[in-house]
């Protein structure tokens, strides 16, 4: 009974994904496209979470946080491409 | 055009530590537990490179004064002294020791001359991917 609410949860994560998915395609402009691909990474920690409850395993936990710092530093990056036009800047104008 | 990161900086300063100490916990795991060197020096640079992002090359050269390429080679030379280090036990280049020893604080800990191997992997890895990243920044 638990396995079967937990692929049941499995399925929720990926028609999730696969909404995300449909947008990183359709996506009319470019954030659209980065917020879509950090929930998907969202939703992989999850995936990652439920699996690791499947198969009776506590080795996947750093992926977890992994995929969290991952996405996290990922995100950033692109935004800052998109505000300042460059991603590592050489002197601050202050 | 002026702007003010000011969320960004602070959110680095907090979350600059978590992601250390966890890059530490990788490297020490990595005997028992899923981690090691590589994905510990992985991560530091990763930490590193949040830095950059909230900061710029110059501020984070002034925190950091590091070269680069001598972290990485500081960590051959840490990978290749600790197989040499065998020959003078007269054993096969590579042979690691092994033993229990009673540290104050910690207690038993059992020591393994592999964790000064796996050390030299974490800095190449630090060394190799901060200078590729730093290059490619300072290139007009």
């Amino acid at each position: 009974m638990f396995e079967f609410i937990l692929k049941i949860s499995l399925i929720g994560i990926s028609i999730s994904i696969l909404g995300l998915i449909y947008r990183v395609i359709k996506g009319p402009s470019v954030p659209d496209r980065v917020v879509a691909l950090d929930a998907i990474g969202i939703n992989l920690i999850s995936m990652v979470a439920i699996v690791s409850i499947l198969l009776n395993t506590h080795a996947f936990f750093e992926v977890i946080l992994l995929i969290g710092i991952l996405s996290f530093i990922g995100t950033v990056a692109f935004s800052k491409y998109l505000q300042k036009g460059v991603i590592l800047e050489r002197e601050r104008d202050l | 055009m002026k702007s003010n990161d000011i969320i960004l900086q602070t959110i680095t300063k907090v979350t600059l530590f978590v992601i250390i100490l966890f890059s530490i916990h990788l490297f020490f795991a990595g005997h028992y537990y899923p981690g090691g060197g590589f994905i510990g020096g992985l991560m530091t640079s990763g930490a590193i490179v949040l830095l950059l992002l909230a900061y710029d090359l110059k501020t984070v050269a002034k925190i950091l004064p590091v070269d680069f390429k001598i972290v990485a080679a500081v960590g051959l030379l840490f990978a290749v002294g600790t197989g040499a280090g065998s020959l003078l036990f007269n054993v096969p280049f590579l042979t690691h020791a092994f033993g229990d020893m009673n540290i104050p604080l910690l207690g038993e800990t059992s020591l393994h001359t592999a964790t000064l191997f796996d050390l030299g992997v974490y800095l190449v890895v630090i060394g190799v991917t901060m200078t590729i990243i730093q290059t490619i920044g300072e290139s007009e």
